[in-house]
């Protein structure tokens, strides 16, 4: 149960924290969605980050990756806007949309292996 | 008064991930909210802007999820499962895509 409400908790401030990007970044009809891209983008860095600090190096509390995990930053990144901004955009400007579709895929996978390099590398300093 | 309702629905969405990624085996239940979130999210159209930021924003955005779809598929790789990796990804972008589709084509 405090698992569930940890959970819980982050992903509330992880969508405001999303939500706050998206007032700020609004996306124009046909224009390419920077403000999701960005927010996933940023999400899949620090995730890389943290899962090796918290599955490798760090002895964390139980309650951490839960928390910033699954919850924070699981609540900020989001695949069903993703879904539908593309949906929205294969109609106003397909170009745009198969390149926000490809490009957010391989940025994704790109910034979480980013942090989950970063992190091992720096380990190893001594 | 929408970001209250986005911080409330994202309080259902991101649990609900939760219990589901517990009861099925990675990285299928990340897949499965995903493509969950993406025909509810695709049903949204033409709704208020309070309800917008409930459902759309605060549980559909909580309820799936890029960062861990993305560090899933790493898991995957670095496991040399390379076939379901590719998999994992474009099963996820097609059924995604095509459940958003079909959610804003029943609305």
């Amino acid at each position: 149960m405090p698992v569930v409400l940890a959970v819980s908790l982050g992903g509330g401030l992880g969508a405001l924290a999303r939500y706050g990007v998206g007032l700020a970044f609004p996306a124009a009809p046909g224009a390419f969605p920077w403000g999701t891209f960005v927010v996933n983008a940023a999400g899949c860095f620090l995730m890389g980050v943290l899962m090796v600090l918290a599955t490798e190096l760090v002895r964390a509390h139980r309650l951490v990756r839960p928390f910033l995990g699954v919850g924070v930053l699981g609540g900020f990144t989001t695949f069903s806007t993703y879904a539908v901004e593309t949906r929205q955009l294969l109609a106003d400007a397909p170009g745009v949309a198969v390149a926000y579709l490809i490009g957010t895929v391989l940025t994704a996978i790109v910034a979480v292996l980013a942090g989950v390099w970063l992190v091992r590398r720096l380990a190893r300093r001594p | 008064m929408n970001a209250v309702f986005v911080v409330l629905g994202a309080m259902v969405g991101a649990p609900l991930r939760y219990l589901v990624s517990r009861a099925v085996a990675s990285p299928w239940g990340t897949f499965v909210v995903n493509v969950a979130g993406c025909f509810v999210l695709g049903l949204l159209t033409g709704v208020s802007s309070g309800l917008h930021a409930l459902i759309g924003i605060g549980f559909c955005g909580a309820l799936t999820t890029y960062s861990t779809f993305a560090y899933e598929t790493l898991q995957l790789v670095e496991r040399k499962a390379y076939r379901t990796a590719v998999a994992n990804v474009v099963l996820s972008v097609v059924a995604g895509l095509g459940t958003a589709a079909l959610g804003y084509l029943a609305a």
